[in-house]
């Protein structure tokens, strides 16, 4: 890091708009990325510790000691007024308003404070059974294949079919194709809400229900996909095609020996929009899974809403886990998106 | 010989999960651990019973609520359902009547609640067994009263009078807000009946807005002003439920309108933080009331195993498991003899004291809650109720206007389910 | 040879035969049919044909979800939903809630694209300049777009509510803290920011993407004329970004208009309805109200999606003329 701020100072030095870019990116990435790292650091926490206000930034619970004369394991609090403050003693009962503590050390002899006398002693811990509990709770390797078969295999049906779509729309020309991709556009404007009922009718006609082809298949063919696939492939120089047309390569050949693989930065940004969207889904999954064997990892994380409450503590768990695979994915594919993403605003 | 490889390597990826046939399914959510404690059951059942399968489900309360009668439409979904969503559905019920050993038993300890899944006043059938009963009822921070130096309202006291007193704690120990509702119309309806509102018109359709309902609605809007009641649970949202649960567990608030199922997660949060107990039901000129409520393992109607939902549902409702069933998930039975008889919880002795208390306040719930509860038309009721009084609370609409905006929301509600 | 290549090979081979055989009757024209086919089947069995399921139950009432049991019942519901006195005072409406979704989601558009909008301009720009760690900032500001609306939700509004990290920090810092979701402008505020959070990531990548394509001379040749630099992008910069500020523009603008999770599980549309939003109200009524009125939810997408599509075609039309 050091490295790399001399070497940007060993050039000419910087002028102000050099400090404000900076200074925004910094302040830009708190915003962007501090509730995240707030999220992951409050998935440690206990159920009693999310509660806590004011919240803490690291996970904390309140410290304990084993007294065996008085039973086993009993919280500590320091003494913060009266004749014993600054005093860490161990508390026996409450009776009331007043507490009754006792020495650690000499465990035999009560002493009795008021309530607002003391505070209890915090100390650093990860409750990782907010994790652990998770796999006993779920079969979590069962839950985990769904998740990823109904991610892997939509989005590989949906590069394959988008980019043949787009193929078609960019590199051909007939009647009725711009009627066709303003159509596939025209179907952004659908809220999903909507035509969840009558999906639910058409795919349990066709028996997908409670199968991974009932989320799959109604997914595939993305709007957003086709319209970034065909912006991208319009740059491509036609003399290629037709050099290829030239050496006799049929027009499936041509599509996926030569356009699919140049088309590569633009299929990497679908691949991560469609691994983000398959792996995250909620809604329609809900409405067409049913049996604990066929729910994805948004299914079971909202198993902990009931009617009346939330359990907090394993869902935020629940949650940085289904996180953890989008995040390295998008890390391996970070490159080309940016590159990818380039062709969107090109035609 | 490689095609052959890599095809058949295809085959095993494509294979997907097909479910096995012959079970009985069970759609499950939880607030607590039902579910889970559910599962023990059912496996010492199967035990008992090697050729019947049962599978639960374990989903959110909305996948059920929401998903669920779409899936009935088309011809799908579980074998039993838990839920406390009855209306849409009663048209997919399965009567147990003929499955059950003992339709005699049911009726005699399940029936103040069993005519909660019937249709009407002539429909005998048994639909379902209720997991549990939920009270709900004023949750005290004691500590907080004694530190004011105000007694805790005893039974019989009226809901002035425990406005009074909460008002009095708040200035003393300078807490945020004196009391807090869940933001629900179920909630609201046990001080509004208590206060004489009459949900129903003579002929039984809901005319929810009376003097008593007025008496209610004006006073609970009023504390909101003068900071009695902690309004913002209410006037936050726009629709739906929210809790007040942080409130009250943080010492926020001195009295927490809710009811027996926050009993397990008090006792997980509150620890020894404070002193809490389960007040009396509030008064007014309706007697003193809250309301009864709770989900059911009901029975669908396109089952092809009925009798093996009828005979898990028989095995849950005998005595000795159902009693074993409650002290698991810490819950008040349904099962009128069990509430009379009482159940060795395994609660600290606050939560002990709070589940007697329930307990006991099944019992003198007025029939007007239980009716209520019941009906038909209850939620669309309960909505209404909640977001119009809360849109009042956040000074959108006056009193007289979310009157009438109630009656027409509940109207127009009563007209879409005739059609 | 690796063997997903391998794997790859084959099953893109599969279809050869097939192919060149279609190729072989049809004319190139109609082989395009052939490859936009599946796509289109897809669409036309899981969005076109539900729109038409979504017509059928708009025009019938009643409660039941088969569309074959239910009651014609004619323009009812979109008459039910257009009942006002006054439709600028939603308060006046038989449908009230629908209508304070129309302008708080009228209002929301216009603020949410406006800001998001210059945010992402303002990062690209940032981001194009000569930055330590680009890839690492661009990454940072891209994050947010891949979790999911509840998610987001969630995160914001643990940080908002009362007993938030915001408030212990202005706690902290000594300020009051303030009920951040109880006050309609402030919760209004935070709709906004929340969705500009979740999405501007997107955006700024197509628009950082728009400025690196503008050619280095261009700029070059501005800076030897001493251009000043706010007349340069007016004058340079923003024209040949135009295209891509299009796209920004149509794809948030649809966003836009049918935002709901994030917003309704980060206020549930609350404090009163100052931020219901028109997909919440279709939300309620069709699936969460316990007496579904479908055909109204119905009437009312349809409403939704027939807006969109005027708007879109207008925004389409007034770019094509613009850019000549």
């Amino acid at each position: 890091m050091a490295n790399l701020l001399t070497a940007r100072r060993a050039r000419i030095g910087w002028d102000w708009t050099d400090w404000a870019a900076h200074i925004y990116l910094v302040l830009g990435t708190l915003i962007m990325f501090g509730p995240v790292l707030w999220l992951v650091l409050s998935s440690v926490k206990s159920e009693s510790g999310l509660q806590a206000f004011p919240p803490t930034i690291l996970p904390y619970e309140q410290a304990s000691v084993e007294v065996p004369q008085r039973g086993g394991a009993l919280k500590l609090f320091t003494v913060t007024a009266g004749a014993h403050a600054g005093e860490t003693l161990a508390e026996v009962r409450r009776m009331g308003l007043q507490s009754q503590l006792v020495d650690p050390a000499a465990p035999d002899k009560l002493i009795r404070v008021k309530l607002e006398e003391r505070t209890p002693v915090m100390r650093l811990h990860a409750a990782w059974e907010n994790f652990t509990e998770l796999f006993s709770r779920f079969a979590f390797g069962r839950i985990v294949w769904n998740s990823l078969f109904i991610t892997v295999v939509a989005t590989l049906i949906t590069l394959l079919m988008n980019s043949m779509a787009a193929f078609a729309l960019s590199k051909y020309k007939f009647a009725g194709r711009d009627p066709v991709f303003l159509l596939m556009l025209a179907t952004l404007m659908i809220p999903p809400t909507i035509v969840l009922v009558p999906n639910y009718l058409i795919a349990s006609q066709l028996g997908l229900t409670d199968t991974p082809w009932g989320v799959i298949w109604p997914a595939v063919a993305t709007p957003t996909g086709v319209f970034l696939l065909r912006q991208y492939m319009l740059t491509l120089p036609d003399e290629l095609i037709e050099a290829a047309r030239m050496d006799n390569a049929s027009e499936w050949r041509i599509y996926w020996r030569i356009v699919l693989p140049l088309s590569a930065p633009a299929l990497a940004v679908l691949a991560i929009f469609s691994v983000m969207w398959r792996w995250n889904e909620f809604l329609w999954p809900m409405v067409v899974l049913t049996r604990s064997e066929s729910f994805t990892l948004p299914l079971a994380l909202n198993s902990f809403q009931g009617e009346l409450t939330t359990q907090w503590h394993y869902l935020l768990a629940m949650t940085v886990l289904t996180l953890l695979p989008v995040t390295a994915i998008f890390m391996v594919l970070q490159k080309h998106i940016a590159q990818g993403i380039a062709s969107a605003g090109v035609k | 010989m490689r095609h052959a490889i890599i095809a058949a390597s295809l085959a095993v990826l494509l294979t997907s999960a097909t479910a096995r046939a012959g079970e009985v399914r069970i759609a499950c959510y939880s607030d607590g651990n039902e579910c889970e404690s559910t599962e023990i059951l059912a496996a010492r059942f199967m035990q008992a019973n090697p050729d019947i399968k049962i599978a639960i489900d374990k989903m959110s309360f909305k996948a059920i609520q929401e998903s669920l009668p779409v899936q009935l439409a088309a011809g799908q979904g579980p074998d039993i359902v838990r839920t406390t969503d009855f209306g849409p559905i009663m048209a997919y019920m399965l009567d147990l009547t003929p499955y059950v050993k003992d339709p005699a038993y049911w009726e005699a300890n399940y029936g103040g609640t069993l005519g909660w899944m019937r249709r009407d006043a002539n429909d005998h059938g048994i639909y379902g067994l209720m997991t549990q009963l939920t009270i709900s009822a004023p949750l005290v921070n004691k500590t907080l009263f004694d530190q004011a130096g105000v007694a805790v309202p005893k039974a019989g006291a009226t809901w002035d009078e425990w406005a009074t007193a909460v008002k009095q704690v708040k200035e003393a120990t300078k807490i945020v807000g004196g009391m807090a509702w869940d933001r629900s119309g179920a909630r609201f309806a046990g001080p509004s009946i208590s206060m004489g509102a009459t949900y129903f018109a003579a002929d039984g359709s809901p005319a929810v807005i009376d003097d008593g309902f007025k008496a209610m609605a004006s006073r609970y809007v009023a504390w909101a002003k003068d900071g009695t009641v902690k309004g913002d649970i209410w006037s936050q949202a726009a629709t739906g439920y929210r809790d007040a649960f942080d409130d009250f567990a943080n010492g926020r608030i001195a009295v927490y309108l809710s009811g027996s199922w926050q009993l397990s997660r008090l006792e997980k949060t509150v620890g020894d933080g404070f002193d809490w107990v389960v007040g009396a039901e509030p008064c007014g000129r309706g007697g003193c009331t809250g309301m009864p409520g709770g989900a059911a393992f009901v029975a669908l109607k396109h089952s092809k195993h009925p009798k093996d939902v009828g005979a898990f549902l028989d095995y849950l409702a005998s005595a000795p498991v159902y009693a074993e069933w409650m002290v698991m998930t810490s819950n008040v039975p349904a099962n009128v003899a069990l509430q009379k008889k009482g159940l060795p919880y395994k609660l600290s002795k606050a939560g002990t004291a709070a589940i007697q208390q329930f307990g006991a306040d099944a019992a003198t719930l007025t029939p007007l809650a239980y009716k209520l509860q019941g009906d038909v038309m209850s939620r669309p009721i309960f909505g209404a109720v909640a977001d119009r009084i809360a849109a009042v609370m956040a000074g959108q609409m006056t009193l007289d206007q979310a009157y009438a905006r109630i009656t027409s929301d509940v109207a127009d509600a009563v007209a879409a389910s005739k059609k | 040879m690796n063997p997903i290549s391998t794997l790859f090979a084959f099953l893109m081979n599969l279809p050869e035969r097939p192919m060149r055989w279609a190729q072989g009757r049809l004319s190139k024209g109609r082989l395009g049919w052939v490859f936009v086919a599946p796509n289109l089947a897809v669409f036309a069995l899981f969005t076109f044909l539900p729109i038409a399921f979504d017509i059928h139950y708009a025009l019938t009432g009643g409660t039941n979800l088969l569309p074959s049991q239910r009651p014609y019942v004619g323009a009812e519901n979109f008459a039910s939903l257009l009942d006002c006195t006054d439709h600028f005072d939603a308060n006046t409406c038989h449908r009230d809630l629908f209508w304070h979704g129309v302008w708080n989601t009228l209002r929301f558009v216009v603020f949410q694209v406006g800001l998001m909008l210059a945010f992402s301009l303002l990062t690209a720009i940032v981001l194009n300049r000569k930055i330590i760690g680009r890839s690492f900032f661009r990454a940072a500001f891209f994050y947010p777009v891949l979790l999911s609306p509840v998610v987001v939700a969630l995160i914001w509004k643990w940080i908002l509510q009362r007993e938030g990290l915001l408030n212990a920090a202005m706690i902290g810092v000594g300020a009051e803290p303030t009920n951040w979701l109880l006050d309609p402008h402030w919760a209004f505020f935070w709709s906004v920011f929340v969705s500009i959070w979740a999405h501007m990531g997107f955006y700024t990548l197509i628009l950082l993407a728009g400025l690196q394509a503008i050619p280095a001379e261009i700029n070059e040749a501005s800076q030897m004329d001493a251009t000043p630099p706010w007349r340069h992008f007016r004058r340079i910069t923003l024209p040949l970004l135009m295209p891509n500020v299009m796209v920004v523009l149509v794809l948030g603008l649809i966003r836009a208009v049918q935002v709901f999770d994030e917003v309704y599980v980060l206020t549930g549309g609350g404090p009163g309805s100052a931020t219901v939003f028109v997909v919440q109200y279709i939300y309620k009524t069709g699936f969460a109200d316990q007496i579904r009125q479908y055909g109204l939810a119905a009437a009312a997408s349809l409403l939704l999606a027939g807006v969109l599509l005027v708007l879109t075609l207008a925004q389409m039309k007034g770019s094509q003329k613009k850019n000549g």
